[in-house]
């Protein structure tokens, strides 16, 4: 896989490349504190060492830089709020988006499978009911409902269409998951009792993996999914695939 | 206090234990502060040694994942290897008991429960901690606490799975193990809350006279701005571990929504309750907690460096203040770990703001330890290698908290081995070698002999390549944006470049492991065999260094009186080059 090696991964979404933007400037300033003090520390352990003629100073003079270096420190940090931080966040989490124009789905999560609900052509979701879940039906759909005739239901396979806001509507059937996609910046706790939307926009084609970012049990590291991002056509393709073998079915 | 009440607890000492104790009461049921320090020494000192051991194993199955554990996989039974290969359900509960262990039952007591019950009294000049019951209490509730850990690996099901954090759902219907863990912890909390009064009150009743609070050892301050930590954030844990022990066995559900369909069956409990209420409580305890672990080590360290250096420590003060300014803050920091729940904007505003705020104080103390070398000169014994190497590896722990506080950059490292490689940096070789700077400078004190200085150099060096080894490469790890906690991360495309990472990793932890046989070495070899010194073999001026050696029950031989603050090294006039607290006359 080219996307992928010992930094970060390739990014694939409208809004990573602030977040990539923002953890290499971190870095950088990490870099630099460390590697600035780091010299100034091998330079006071060899110039002060033990030996005879060096003896200890009782006073030494008041120092101005640790005032400069928190200043400096304390400047840089409001920079990092204030200029990314808070900006980022609330581009991710806010979702200022024309919903309309967004492809919505849902994702629940469970022990250990991402199971994926497409609204169907009615762009509304079909109701759930715990008690209605069986082995056929993972996340209990009520067939009855007149929302549900049209949706769609696939297990550990999203695929979203490029260029389009994707909004996902995480919940969980049982313990606490994190649904991470790392190619797109997204991760978003998903947490049982609760439905919490996360967004991204893919930027480019790719297939990639879902995986589970919060311990969930004996089989939390095999809970993978597939991410796949595909052209508009591509992807009605899939999706009308998706509608025969349900009709089929 | 008076003259008169401090001869009074000297004599209930004496009169009540005198030299005629049988052995039990002397050295397993004591009640003296310096026993009581040296059992949880050894104590602790097992299990972070047992703690290691458990992480050795997890990083074979994440080196080598799906192959058979060689020489000793054979050893364990069919519910934790098959064949010597690793279940994941086993590596699960490593995982949580490695956290466990290592920061309840190892650092901790270790840091607050060793270092400040032995050094503690000594340094404010007291002849005891204020409540020697208490205090012997204190230690066997931990060792319970304890025992209850280690015995839970042997219940069905095995040992806690849910990780240290023991988040619920997942930790509620977890296997038997669990309730050992929630029991064993309520045996720890209110070990460290007995300890916590016992240490505010000794510091703000049985200083001896002349001792102000500005001429404490910052070592002293540290343990006093610790024990506020423990006294107030380990209740709401409390409560919450009795809540959670209540979901699992009374079929409440404080922490279970309705609707849960576990194992494809709808859960039978009421619900209505919530999963994130447990990570707030969790977390009020957990992030003082990171300051328990820290500053604690930040005292050791600035003992050790004044005494090395020859010199006043910079900004004694500012120290002081940092610590108490950092203590507060730690209370209102705790949700940086829960971003990623579905938080608010202004919540994480808050949050984040609080957390750029905490970092200033760990700046100034780095800073103000690393400019006391400024006019010093350095002694480089075994203790102040240990500390100097503390300065760069806590630096490293604090700034990649950086990223991790700014939640923007968290949404893509949370989670992930970054936030491990973090908070390790801070433990390990920042915590971990302060507390051995700590064994090897006031280990005379405590035997009379000093450790060997070769073997002592050796397993510096080595376990400072080592320790780098290990934490420096999960960095890089959680960049390429590997989920921690994962039995085995081939299964992901992204994360098998790091691959390769993850076998470097292990073996150096498995060297590091091995460059601890030189210490343990040492220190047996040395309570017998080492060179044999005099009171105070390092000539440090603060009050322990001043008793006879080992201190006798009751430590001073009179009443200490002090005349000037803890760090009187190379002041000009002075014969030597260390001006001792209690001593009168010029030197």
């Amino acid at each position: 896989m080219p996307y992928y090696g010992w930094w970060l991964p390739a990014n694939f979404s409208t809004h990573g490349a602030a977040i990539d933007r923002l953890i290499v400037v971190i870095h950088i300033f990490m870099a630099v504190l460390f590697i600035g003090w780091f010299t100034f520390f091998v330079y006071l352990l060899f110039r002060f060492r033990q030996r005879p003629g060096q003896t200890a100073q009782h006073h030494v003079h008041h120092f101005k830089l640790p005032t400069y270096l928190e200043v400096g420190v304390l400047v840089f940090e409001v920079i990092l709020l204030v200029a990314f931080s808070f900006p980022i966040w609330n581009l991710y989490r806010q979702q200022p988006l024309d919903e309309s124009k967004a492809m919505h789905v849902r994702v629940i999560a469970e022990q250990f499978a991402w199971n994926v609900q497409y609204p169907g052509r009615d762009r509304q979701f079909g109701r759930r009911d715990p008690k209605l879940v069986t082995p056929e039906n993972p996340i209990g759909l009520d067939k009855d409902d007149p929302l549900a005739k049209d949706d769609i239901t696939t297990i550990n396979q999203l695929h979203v269409p490029v260029h389009t806001p994707v909004i996902v509507d995480l919940s969980s059937k049982d313990v606490i998951h994190s649904f991470s996609l790392p190619i797109m910046r997204v991760k978003q706790d998903v947490i049982p009792g609760q439905s919490i939307k996360v967004w991204f926009e893919a930027t480019g084609v790719c297939d990639s993996e879902i995986t589970c970012a919060q311990l969930c049990g004996l089989g939390h590291y095999r809970m993978k999914g597939y991410l796949t991002v595909e052209t508009k056509e591509k992807f009605d393709s899939w999706y009308a695939e998706q509608e025969k073998e349900k009709a089929a079915s | 206090m008076t003259n008169h009440d401090h001869s009074h607890v000297a004599q209930t000492h004496d009169s009540g234990h005198g030299h005629k104790m049988p052995f039990w009461k002397k050295y397993i049921f004591s009640v003296d502060h310096k026993t009581i320090g040296v059992q949880y020494a050894v104590t602790s000192l097992i299990f972070l040694f047992f703690g290691f051991g458990l992480v050795s194993l997890m990083r074979w199955q994440l080196a080598y994942p799906g192959q058979p554990l060689p020489l000793i996989g054979g050893w364990f039974s069919d519910t934790a290897m098959i064949g010597g290969i690793m279940l994941p359900e086993f590596y699960n509960q490593l995982g949580a008991m490695h956290g466990t262990i290592m920061i309840f039952l190892g650092v901790v007591p270790l840091s607050v429960g060793a270092f400040g019950n032995y050094v503690l009294p000594l340094q404010i000049g007291a002849p005891d901690m204020a409540f020697p019951k208490l205090n012997m209490m204190s230690y066997w509730l931990y060792f319970i606490g304890g025992i209850l850990m280690l015995a839970s690996f042997f219940v069905p099901g095995g040992a806690a799975q849910s990780g240290w954090t023991s988040y619920p759902p997942l930790s509620v219907i977890a296997s038997g193990g669990q309730t050992w863990w929630l029991i064993g912890m309520v045996f720890l909390i209110n070990s460290s809350l007995l300890g916590s009064v016992n240490f505010i009150t000794t510091v703000v009743q049985l200083r001896t006279k002349g001792m102000s609070f500005f001429r404490l050892p910052f070592f002293v301050w540290a343990q006093f701005v610790t024990s506020f930590l423990l006294l107030l954030a380990f209740p709401p844990l409390m409560a919450a571990g009795v809540l959670q022990l209540s979901d699992r066995l009374l079929g409440s559900s404080f922490f279970m929504p309705s609707g849960l369909v576990v194992n494809g069956a709808v859960s039978a409990v009421a619900g209505g309750g919530n999963a994130v209420l447990w990570q707030h409580l969790f977390w009020f305890l957990a992030h003082p907690e990171v300051y328990v672990l820290i500053l604690p080590a930040m005292g050791i360290v600035s003992e050790v460096m004044a005494c090395n250096t020859r010199k006043p420590l910079y900004g004694y003060k500012a120290l002081v203040y940092s610590s108490i300014f950092l203590g507060f803050m730690s209370f209102i920091v705790w949700a940086h770990h829960m971003y990623l729940t579905g938080m608010g904007t202004t919540m994480s505003t808050f949050f984040q703001i609080t957390t750029m705020i905490i970092s200033i104080p760990s700046v100034v103390i780095l800073t103000t330890l690393i400019l006391s070398l400024w006019g010093a000169s350095i002694r480089f014994t075994v203790p102040m290698m240990f500390a100097l190497a503390f300065l760069p590896m806590f630096g490293i722990g604090g700034l990649t908290g950086l990223p991790l506080g700014l939640n923007a950059a968290d949404i893509h490292l949370h989670d992930t081995y970054y936030v491990i490689g973090h908070f390790h940096y801070v433990v390990a070789p920042g915590t971990i070698f302060a507390l051995f700077a700590g064994i090897y400078h006031w280990f005379p004190k405590v035997t009379g002999r000093k450790m060997n200085e070769a073997l002592g150099k050796i397993h510096f060096y080595f376990s400072l390549i080592f320790m780098n080894g290990v934490f420096l490469p999960m960095l890089i790890m959680g960049l390429a944006g590997v989920s921690r906690r994962l039995y085995d991360p081939t299964q992901y495309a992204h994360a098998l470049p790091t691959q390769p990472l993850n076998v470097f990793i292990s073996i150096s932890a498995w060297c590091l492991g091995l460059a601890q046989i030189p210490f343990i070495i040492n220190f047996f070899g040395s309570i017998f065999k080492g060179k044999k010194v005099d009171d105070n073999p390092w000539q440090a001026t603060t009050l322990e260094w001043s008793t006879p050696t080992p201190p006798p029950h009751g430590n001073f031989l009179k009443e200490p009186v002090v005349y000037r603050g803890p760090y009187e090294y190379s002041t000009p006039g002075q014969k030597h080059d260390f001006w001792p607290q209690s001593m009168k006359e010029n030197n």
